[in-house]
């Protein structure tokens, strides 16, 4: 044996025995970065509370470029952690092809799916969520006109459009909803100023709700928001904490719940396709100190009969991205 | 469509313009003392970051700004140091530039922050607030010009101002003074300059630090005037539709202005499709107007509306003869 092959070898021992004693739940967040108030920021909330709550630890890494992608998937399942929990459609194609390599590991991905024996697929009813919020900017709107920001032009944001508008129109038929996309290339996930001013030419036609479902613009679309005076609707956390005085609610999507749910499960995690919806509060409209006060009782009565009805069928909510079109908007 | 619509127009045309306007000034003095300048977009960025942190730690618009400015003039060094002093290409320390910022800004901004790359939000004396000009109040109600000069010309933040004057300014400081002499001619003929035993380095150094200190008003006119705090990557792009605009405004002051001014206005147009549809009867797609500054200053490059005649030397390094 040469002394190569014997470091080898001993190299192989030590990460063998490693991937033994690190059976461990691993995350991997998206290029947005795990604090981004928003969506990864979200799923990392909830790998914290299982880790609070049984004291263990997970390993976690944060994307700085697209091509770390499948080296930081490949990396987390041969050091032996499992589940592996990736946030983002982004992953979809990557994680179709890791995962036949790594049968014995569980694999989870939020926002999309992939059809693959070991992969665990969340999404969630965004529409339903939307709607929700939509009734509520239509009950506060005193304009009759209320304005979608969104970030880039994806069948994802545009199911958040229709949703939105469709609850709006449900809730008050006369009312006008001026749908506008930042832009069409990633970019658009990142440019407040476009975002801002997006808001301001909806202010200026008459909007005074305005739903930024933006990701980092989103935070320029209620900056505009807040310093005109009028409201503003959140994104995937609960942002309504950002112009307590301006905020009417937040759409949120609770990824954290299903990175938790995911961590407590471990190595016998389910996989399958599995949808979070109204019923299970995967999505829903956020009340808190913040917006208390402007979440009138009227309102409250108009979203429980929103969730009742959505829950036992009587409200049909229009997915865009069943048939990518949508009645209640026009893009 | 009424005047208060144009006039919304127009405000946001004024509005997106002025980061347009210092980027472009400042790729102006740089280029036309020969240095290529694409590393504006990352001078932008870092001018940003610091102004928005550091009117975030000391609540002070001014002490920010002039952070930003530091930071901006610090990238136009490194810029300065390795396409003056140490002769390399001009194109690749741009790029890098840009990519240092990108990177340093988030790296920076979540050590100090712990905010995902952001700065804290800005508020009060944190930011430029928009001001209203003497008479502004009073005007209002006179019909036409009131409301333009109440909506249009009144109500913006002053570094849209200190843009404005910025061009008249860099016209007289080119085309009037013994400085803005040497400075085309050191783009033109460097070693016509030298042979007037006047310093080549010197001079360049000089346009690269004047780059700076634009960029930089630029930079922080985007997190603290236009927005309430640093995001990352928020320059998208205007760097880059900077330089786009001095191509077409062919390395000259006034027509920079128009130049920026019209690129701000497309894209002012491309935030209100009902607008344009009101008028034209047709429907646009934004993403065209996005594209129009590109695909125009494309047509001036291939010569078809005049043509556009770079700085003889820009590029190149000035080796001096032994």
């Amino acid at each position: 044996m040469t002394l190569t092959t014997k470091l080898f070898s001993a190299a192989a021992g030590i990460a063998l025995s490693a991937g033994a004693a690190l059976a461990e739940p691993a995350i991997i967040y998206d290029l947005g970065g795990k604090f981004d108030k928003s969506f990864n920021e979200s799923a990392f909330n909830g790998a914290s509370r299982w880790a609070e709550e049984t004291g263990e630890s997970f390993a976690e890494v944060e994307l700085q470029s697209e091509a770390q992608r499948e080296q930081a998937l490949r990396r987390f399942a041969e050091q032996g952690l499992n589940p592996i929990v990736t946030t983002g459609f982004s992953f979809a194609s990557v994680l179709e092809q890791v995962a036949p390599d790594y049968p014995d590991t569980t694999f989870m991905i939020v926002d999309s799916v992939v059809d693959q024996p070991n992969v665990r697929s969340v999404v969630f009813d965004e529409h339903t969520g939307s709607y929700l919020v939509g009734v509520m900017a239509a009950m506060a709107s005193e304009s009759h006109t209320v304005g979608f920001v969104g970030g880039m032009d994806i069948p994802l944001i545009r199911k958040f459009a229709c949703g939105y508008a469709q609850g709006v129109k449900a809730t008050d038929p006369e009312a006008e909803v001026l749908a506008n996309m930042v832009g069409t290339t990633p970019a658009a996930w990142a440019d407040p100023v476009r975002g801002s001013e997006l808001a301001q030419a909806q202010i200026s036609q008459g909007a005074d709700v305005i739903f930024a479902a933006a990701g980092a613009s989103g935070i320029g679309v209620l900056q505009t928001v807040a310093d005109e005076g009028v409201m503003g609707i959140g994104v995937d956390s609960n942002q309504n904490y950002l112009h307590p005085d301006n905020m009417l609610t937040s759409m949120v999507k609770r990824v954290d719940n299903s990175v938790y749910d995911a961590f407590s499960a471990g190595e016998s995690l389910e996989p399958g396709v599995v949808t979070m919806g109204i019923s299970d509060e995967g999505v829903g409209a956020a009340i808190d100190e913040y917006n208390e006060g402007r979440v009138t009782d009227e309102m409250r009565t108009a979203l429980d009969e929103a969730r009742a009805g959505i829950e036992d069928g009587s409200i049909e909510v229009h997915d865009y991205a069943s048939d990518e079109t949508c009645d209640a908007i026009s893009f | 469509m009424d005047l208060a619509t144009i006039l919304q127009v127009l405000d946001t045309t004024v509005r997106l313009a002025t980061p347009l306007l210092f980027a472009c000034l400042a790729g102006l003095f740089s280029e036309r003392a020969g240095i290529v300048d694409i590393g504006l977009e990352g001078k932008m960025l870092a001018a940003a970051f610091l102004s928005a942190a550091i009117a975030a730690v000391t609540g002070s618009v001014w002490i920010g700004l002039s952070a930003g400015i530091v930071g901006a003039l610090s990238m136009s060094a490194i810029h300065g140091l390795a396409s003056i002093t140490f002769r390399g290409n001009q194109l690749i320390s741009g790029v890098a530039i840009n990519f240092l910022a990108q990177g340093l800004t988030v790296v920076i901004a979540q050590s100090w922050f712990n905010q995902g790359g952001r700065t804290p939000a800005l508020a009060g004396g944190a930011r430029f607030h928009s001001i209203t000009l003497p008479g502004a109040e009073a005007l209002r109600e006179v019909p036409v010009l009131g409301p333009i000069y109440y909506e249009l010309i009144s109500g913006h933040s002053i570094l849209v101002y200190v843009a404005l004057l910025c061009v008249p300014l860099s016209w007289w400081v080119l085309q009037r003074t013994r400085f803005g002499l040497r400075l085309r001619a050191v783009g033109e003929n460097p070693a016509a300059v030298d042979t007037a035993g006047v310093s080549v380095e010197r001079l360049r150094y000089a346009a690269v630090m004047i780059c700076g200190v634009l960029t930089g008003f630029a930079g922080a006119y985007l997190a603290t005037g236009l927005q309430a705090g640093f995001v990352r990557d928020m320059t998208a792009g205007r760097g880059y539709i900077a330089l786009a605009a001095l191509i077409f405004a062919k390395w000259r002051p006034w027509a920079a202005l128009w130049a920026t001014l019209l690129f701000g206005f497309l894209q002012a147009l491309s935030l209100r499709p009902d607008v344009l549809e009101g008028v034209l009867r047709i429907d646009v797609s934004s993403q065209l107007l996005d594209a129009l500054p590109y695909i125009l200053t494309v047509v001036i490059l291939a010569g078809f509306v005049g043509r556009a005649i770079p700085p003889r030397a820009g590029g190149e390094p000035y080796v001096k003869e032994r």
